[in-house]
């Protein structure tokens, strides 16, 4: 992929993520009440088609913009390039993503 | 990353904080992800991982995280705006709002939590 | 204001491709005096060796910027009162360019990007034809008037960080050259500029740092015509034209 539609898409990932980054920063500073435990955590979101889609939506974004801008961190500042610069990259896409949906499914189903 | 004299005006600082913040939170997320993983089979484990924000000094790095979040958001918005809208001369204002709405808003989480 | 009396510390950068360092000078400050009147006292009193460029004197040329106290500046209008620190003056070549002999750098690839950035003009007319009307209040016309009065002396290429990061990207001054143009009504070579403008060198390695629109002494803002070219770039992708 062109280093132009990297950027296009990390732009376009980062929309997707504003007004669902905005909705969890508001559920912590008001939802979350007298410390955190599983139980509170579940009853919100076990079941929930809304939640669900949320932060699924979110972890594909996320690990898609984070595994962009870690690529140009490293182009930048470690002189990472060529083969190299794209196996990490993908490496960070496919661990967020994976770790990401058993979250989400963790915390939904 | 040395701040060289070139270096020491607003909007570059800006930047520094927008990258720092991002490579932040991208080394949280795993740890995040695995804390929720625990919700699967192991909830003892989790709740007692969670236990630990009881403690002052984890609740300031809870504040630390939700101050990234914040400034990573707003500042993300920023360059969006910059990039996508029409130009505007008061990008400096803007950068110093996003820092101060999101230190407003992770002091706002510390006050909820404590 | 200053008294003849007064001695400036001033350290400049000696040496070439292979290396160089920075070596004292002790200059009588004057009223007035610029930071390229302090070189060229140098060089006429102390050191007659010492390489460096200049033509106009007056900021309209673009030929005298250097590095004082690691911030780029067109030397012959910036005045030792405002950059002075201390009684003391650190000169150094531009930097993101090679050096070829003390405070003389070589632009070479600097002007090199501004033909990769399609920075060239495309008309559609011959001597012939008659000259094409353009509207003075036109808001292209306006936006290609903001880009334009650039004295191509690199203090912005000097200035940009992700220049030195990433040393293949085409640069603020040429960016903003392309941004110009885009604007220019007249010009038809616009598909070849915005493959020129988006190819892996091009506007969106850009960070926004604002270096460049910080230190331009033309007051320009090459950070504002970048951004530009972006949405430019985006909109030409979703349309499948780049």
């Amino acid at each position: 992929m062109s280093g132009f539609r990297l950027y296009l898409l990390q732009r376009i990932t980062a929309m997707i993520m504003a007004p669902l980054v905005i909705l969890h920063l508001g559920v912590m500073i008001f939802a979350i009440q007298g410390g955190l435990d599983s139980a509170e955590i579940l009853s919100r979101t076990q079941g929930s088609f809304f939640w669900g889609t949320s932060y699924g939506l979110f972890v594909l974004a996320v690990s898609i913009h984070a595994a962009i801008g870690i690529r140009v961190v490293l182009f930048e500042w470690a002189s990472f390039r060529g083969v190299l610069l794209n196996i990490i990259s993908w490496l960070v896409f496919v661990v967020l993503i994976t770790m990401g949906a058993r979250a989400v499914y963790a915390v939904v189903a | 990353m040395i701040i060289k004299p070139h270096r020491g005006q607003p909007l570059w600082i800006a930047f520094l904080l927008h990258r720092i913040s991002g490579l932040g939170l991208a080394i949280f997320l795993p740890f995040h992800f695995y804390l929720l993983g625990l919700a699967l089979e192991q909830t003892e484990t989790m709740d007692g991982l969670l236990r630990w924000s009881d403690y002052p000094l984890v609740k300031f790095a809870e504040f630390g995280l939700v101050f990234l979040l914040a400034v990573h958001l707003f500042g993300g918005l920023r360059l969006l705006a910059l990039e996508f809208l029409p130009w505007s001369n008061r990008q400096k204002t803007l950068a110093a709002s996003a820092v101060a709405i999101s230190f407003l808003l992770a002091l706002g989480f510390l006050m909820r939590a404590v | 204001m200053q008294e003849s009396t007064d001695i400036l510390e001033v350290g400049v950068w000696r040496g070439d491709v292979t290396g160089g360092q920075l070596v004292s000078y002790q200059v009588p400050r004057q009223s007035s005096q610029t930071i390229l009147d302090v070189v060229t006292w140098i060089q006429r009193e102390l050191d007659p060796g010492l390489s460096y460029r200049f033509s106009c004197r007056v900021g309209m040329c673009g030929s005298c910027a250097m590095m004082v106290n690691g911030i780029p500046r067109w030397t012959c209008r910036t005045h030792v009162q405002k950059v002075v620190q201390d009684n003391r003056l650190t000169i150094e070549p531009m930097r993101n360019m090679p050096v070829i002999k003390d405070l003389v750098s070589n632009m070479d690839e600097f002007f090199a990007k501004w033909k990769l950035a399609e920075g060239q003009f495309h008309g559609r007319k011959t001597r012939y034809d008659p000259i094409e009307p353009l509207l003075p209040d036109s808001p292209r016309r306006l936006a290609a008037s903001a880009a334009i009065e650039c004295i191509n002396c690199g203090i912005c290429y000097a200035s940009c960080d992700v220049v030195s990061w990433n040393p293949a990207y085409l640069g603020p001054a040429a960016l903003n050259r392309a941004w110009s143009l885009v604007n220019d009504e007249r010009d038809i070579g616009q598909q070849s500029r915005l493959n020129a403008i988006a190819a892996d060198a091009g506007c969106h390695n850009c960070h926004s740092h604002a270096n460049c629109a910080t230190y331009c002494p033309n007051e320009l803002n090459p950070t504002a015509s970048i951004a530009g070219l972006k949405r430019l770039a985006a909109r030409a992708a979703f349309a499948g034209k780049i």
